[in-house]
């Protein structure tokens, strides 16, 4: 492998890996928060993307068709919190987890039946997809547009964990919800935060998603889900750094296993779970992860 | 100002509190004593509606046996839990930032008043919460709880685990509070010694029912109370 190769690998590798942190980071932060592996958080990430290429089948720009997907998927996120999760509060969390894969069967299907499963072209503007050449890199645009627009968003989140009374709730939430509500907090509007939140990067994850492999389908959330779930546990679960952090490891480890072994791309998520397990057999609360039973923002 | 009427809290079949009435006057401190599992911190659990119950609870003449907890803490009520439960994972900035969550306007004020009042934590406001002693967490446990700016402030087991000499600052500030802020105290306390000396009146709790009430220094001098929770 050249370094233009590897130079190229790395930013694709960057790109892939921004995908995965948006979604981990929603997975991390509902269970840090309820302490809930949220299945159906990949599917919240297609209905985002779903929902962009409906706005705009129907006529609206592209802009403004991601702005339906991101406010359509909150929406789909923070009622999923409401309706199936909300009356569990207080039973058993295999329960919660019976439930949360339930629903995402619901979403899977439910786009399904209305849609069908034929895979959509993606409808990616033109200024999105263009190719820029820099010496002997060859550059979508989308390689530079993602990664830079992850960063700012991950900026955002951590000024809102951090810098403002919401996120501090958050935070004291995934310690102590008795205690929250004694602060005069609704901790039901909190978490529904975080649920918009979360649901919020994982539309904005799934348009990226979509339009770097330009096609959507019902199911498009699960293996996606799966591997942003994959990467907040290698990360360390719960830990909105560590989520970040193992969504960019996952996403070079899948870009270069690709390019070292050209023969072998078919196996990519094989080796992206092999390292997986590797990670966790030595470090089992992952890489930022201190302690499983208490999550940490 | 707040009064409780035949307050009743099960968990499962067992009781808990049967039928508890507890009056306390603006401006007054009252405690609540009695042994370990007499339904003291039940009793102040469902006041504030985090544990389930039948009874009425009124403050200021109004009906907030059903209210959210939340909300009932916006009114003006304030639980410094047992056990502290200070955000250990936040600044102590924070856990007092946390405490005016509905009171943004006055976050800086009442923060400088909350480190003149408890100089002990005014070193580590960056620090957090879980690296602090046990009793610079009640200290901060109480400063959060102030910072709403409560109108009734309820105390449950501040002494427990402190050293003496803690508890004797801590009930300092504790009367303090009444008589230069005219903050309401509800006081639960294992310590009857400690909390009968400052209260205006007090109840004592047994297997959830009141067994007597009075005045604090009544019950300093009552023989029954003497034998039972001040050693003789």
């Amino acid at each position: 492998m050249d370094f233009t190769t590897f130079l190229q690998q790395m930013i694709n590798g960057f790109s892939l890996g921004s995908m995965y942190a948006l979604i981990a980071i929603g997975y991390t932060m509902v269970y840090g928060v309820l302490r809930l592996i949220n299945f159906a958080h990949g599917d919240i990430m297609m209905v985002g993307a779903f929902l962009v290429y409906l706005a705009h089948a129907a006529g609206l720009s592209f802009p403004a068709a991601v702005l339906v997907g991101v406010l359509g998927a909150i929406l789909v996120g923070v009622l999923t919190d409401k309706v199936a999760y909300k009356p569990l509060r207080e039973a058993p969390k295999i329960s919660l987890l019976i439930t949360a894969i339930g629903i995402s069967f619901f979403l899977e299907n439910l786009f399904n039946v209305l849609f069908g499963g034929v895979p959509r072209a993606f409808p990616a503007p033109d200024y999105l997809t263009q190719v820029i050449h820099i010496g002997k890199l060859y550059l979508p645009t989308t390689a530079l547009v993602i990664p830079v627009v992850t960063l700012l968003i991950l900026a955002g989140v951590l000024w809102v964990l951090y810098r403002t009374k919401y996120g501090m709730a958050i935070r004291a939430l995934a310690f102590d919800i008795p205690t929250v509500k004694l602060m005069g907090i609704n901790a039901d509007g909190i978490i529904s935060l975080v649920f918009a939140l979360g649901s919020a990067l994982a539309a904005v994850g799934g348009i990226f998603y979509a339009i770097s492999y330009p096609s959507i389908d019902p199911l498009m959330g699960i293996i996606v889900g799966l591997k942003a779930f994959a990467a907040a546990v290698l990360g360390g679960i719960g830990s909105v750094t560590g989520a970040v952090l193992g969504g960019f490891i996952l996403g070079f480890t899948e870009i270069l296993v690709v390019a070292a072994f050209p023969d072998l791309g078919g196996y990519k998520d094989a080796f992206a779970f092999f390292f997986l397990i590797l990670v966790l057999l030595f470090r089992p609360t992952g890489i930022m992860g201190e302690d499983l039973e208490r999550g940490r923002f | 100002m707040l009064s409780v009427h035949s307050l009743e809290v099960y968990y499962g079949v067992i009781a808990a509190v049967r039928g508890v009435d507890i009056h306390v006057k603006q401006g007054t401190i009252v405690t609540l004593i009695g042994a370990n599992g007499a339904g003291k911190t039940s009793t102040l659990n469902a006041i504030v509606n985090g544990v389930k119950k039948r009874g009425d609870v009124r403050f200021h003449d109004r009906n907030i046996s059903r209210a959210k907890t939340h909300t009932i803490i916006r009114d003006g009520i304030s639980l410094v839990p047992e056990g502290r439960h200070v955000f250990i994972n936040l600044t102590v900035d924070e856990n007092l930032r946390m405490g005016a969550f509905n009171n943004d306007t006055n976050f800086e004020r009442l923060r400088d008043e909350m480190y003149a009042l408890f100089p002990r934590l005014d070193g580590k406001r960056q620090q957090t919460a879980g690296t602090l002693s046990g009793g610079e967490q009640q200290m901060l446990a109480i400063a959060r709880a102030l910072m709403s700016e409560p109108r009734l402030l309820m105390l449950d087991e501040p002494s427990l685990g402190l050293a003496p000499k803690i508890v004797g600052e801590l009930f300092g500030v504790i009367t303090e509070l009444k008589e230069k802020k005219g903050i309401t105290i509800l006081l639960v306390e294992q310590n009857a010694f400690a909390a009968l000396k400052i209260a205006d009146y007090g109840y004592v709790l047994e297997n959830g029912s009141i067994t007597l009430e009075g005045k604090g220094s009544e019950l300093l001098g009552n023989d029954e109370v003497r034998k039972k929770y001040l050693g003789g």
